[in-house]
């Protein structure tokens, strides 16, 4: 457990920023709801006429009026893109940076077999993905509590698990694709998070973009269709942790075999 | 017993040449020094047995174990890369402590002991570290453990006269305890004062093995003419220096016949000298030479 602990230890201070800016943001978005509450009706309206724009941010589907609809929105930014990105950064640089600061020499050369380094790198990116999701949910559940909000937990859990399961994948994949690449990791982490997202605005307003769902998971990741289902998009779901094992999967593969140059 | 063995082991980087059917055998509690310049494959060989890169055919074994088991007899490995580069955040302490938990092994006592004899301040960041302290660093975590063999890459660049002794001390009683050293260097002075063995490598292939003695000695001799600026071409000389009252080279053959032949040029004086072992390494890097 020695590198997971060290992962863990070293990763700490980017863990909290990265932490308390998600939450500050999510606490923030929830006490200027009761603030806006009285004027969603207008702002719904005016979303409505928005066509497109609205659509492409789910925005059609969800009713302002409510907490719930407000939350599922401003959440979408907040953990969609924030969390995304962090999930990346962790995936992408978890691998890589041993490379980049040659310090892999120094870590492939003690008896721990690669397959022990990986596993313990993997779960070094899972746990702090956990933990962050966890952070943010206390601190959305507080937030709401401390505005007046009846919380309504089944809703909440429904939403943040869903994004914690876009996290895991986007850790997972950008985890596998940190086996590949030695420079610049940073970038082709953000990056691939980034394309993601924007292929799920494509998605949202064009009908011939359809098959790009199956490919981001920002297409299950709606808050609109989780709290009108109640439920998850299965399909989509499995098809993401599907993504998610084979990155992972073929990392492990690429990194057992290959060479370590000084 | 051969403790590290190879046999045919070659290893390309794409088209560009590591090593080349390297055969070596290095026996249990040798000091075995591995001689060659810059490029010639030196930390190749050591990165393939360390199992961070694979060969591109050929084999070795250490301590009988195959390359596919590197994770098994890198327990027993102690080993110093030529260029130490550690987490730079971390406190030497704790980069220590580290490589003992990546051990398994409680080493607290012996690294203790190490940082005090190699003159190490464990209380600093290693990005606050010269060359020589990294090194140092990179020595405790490479003998903490006290493995059975000992990798060292070039081990005292860096390291200041009285810390190379000091390293060399510690080796020498690591071997006596029973440890192999198998040490690369270029700096033939320090090969040739605490090696029992020694391998030169050019361009990726070894050129020759043996002993010490049998390398700077054998029956090469370091001839001097003077009087001469010419060499006759029935002497096989090698490594030709021409001075400005003489000649010099090296000679490997029937020392009778070279003075049967030198007694008929008009030479002024002649010495016969043992060569030094830089002269042998430079014998085998002259140019065209095989």
């Amino acid at each position: 457990m020695a590198v997971l602990n060290k992962e863990l230890k070293k990763g700490a201070k980017g863990f909290l920023i990265w932490t308390a800016v998600i939450a500050f943001m999510l606490s923030v978005c929830v006490f200027v709801y009761p603030a806006m509450k009285d004027q969603m009706g207008e702002m719904n309206e005016m979303f409505a006429n928005m066509g497109s724009f609205t659509a492409a941010f789910g925005m059609d589907q969800l009713n302002f009026g409510t907490f719930i609809g407000f939350y599922g929105i401003e959440i979408g930014n907040v953990l969609g893109l924030g969390g995304g990105f962090f999930a990346a950064y962790l995936g992408i640089t978890m691998l890589s940076k041993e490379e980049k600061e040659h310090t892999a020499e120094f870590l492939l050369t003690h008896p721990i077999s690669r397959v022990s380094v990986l596993i313990q790198k993997l779960a070094a990116v899972m746990i702090q993905i956990v933990l962050m999701n966890v952070i943010t949910f206390l601190f959305g559940v507080l937030s709401a509590v401390i505005v007046g909000e009846d919380v309504p937990f089944k809703e909440l859990i429904l939403i943040h698990s869903v994004y914690l399961i876009l996290q895991i994948e986007i850790g997972a994949v950008c985890f596998g694709l940190s086996a590949f690449v030695r420079r610049g990791s940073i970038g082709i982490g953000l990056g691939s998070a980034a394309v993601l997202y924007f292929m799920n605005l494509i998605v949202n307003i064009s009908e011939k973009a359809q098959p790009l769902k199956y490919i981001t998971p920002y297409a299950y990741a709606k808050p609109e269709d989780v709290i009108q289902n109640m439920s998850f998009d299965w399909l989509l779901v499995g098809l993401g942790i599907l993504y998610g094992v084979v990155f992972v999967a073929v990392g492990f593969i690429i990194y057992g075999r290959k060479d370590i140059t000084a | 017993m051969a403790i590290i063995e190879t046999r045919d082991l070659t290893k390309y980087y794409g088209k560009a040449r590591g090593i080349t059917e390297l055969n070596l055998k290095v026996e249990e509690g040798e000091f075995f020094g591995f001689i060659g310049p810059n490029g010639a494959g030196k930390s190749t060989l050591i990165r393939t047995l360390l199992g961070l890169i694979k060969p591109t055919s050929g084999e070795a074994k250490v301590m009988g174990k195959p390359l596919s088991l590197s994770r098994e007899y890198l327990e027993e490995i102690g080993y110093l890369p030529s260029e130490t580069t550690f987490y730079g955040d971390m406190k030497v302490s704790e980069l220590i402590s580290y490589s003992a938990k990546l051990r398994k092994k409680d080493c607290e006592k012996e690294a203790k002991a190490l940082c005090e004899r190699l003159e190490l301040d464990t209380k600093k960041r290693i990005d606050q570290l010269s060359l020589g302290n990294r090194k140092k660093v990179g020595i405790v975590c490479a003998m903490q453990g006290n493995p059975q063999i000992y990798l060292m890459d070039e081990p005292t660049s860096g390291l200041d006269p009285l810390i190379q002794k000091e390293f060399f001390d510690l080796l020498h009683e690591r071997q006596k305890e029973g440890a192999t050293i198998f040490f690369s260097s270029h700096v033939l002075s320090e090969v040739q004062h605490n090696c029992t063995r020694a391998a030169i490598i050019r361009e990726g292939r070894l050129v020759a093995e043996g002993s010490i003695q049998s390398l700077s000695g054998s029956n090469t001799k370091n001839i001097t003419l003077h009087g001469i600026n010419y060499i006759p071409d029935d002497i096989s000389a090698k490594s030709v220096v021409k001075m400005q009252d003489g000649i010099s080279f090296l000679y490997q053959g029937d020392i009778r016949q070279l003075l049967s032949k030198v007694s008929m040029l008009p030479i002024t004086d002649m010495t016969i000298n043992e060569p030094e072992l830089e002269d042998v390494f430079m014998h085998y890097y002259e140019k065209g030479d095989e």
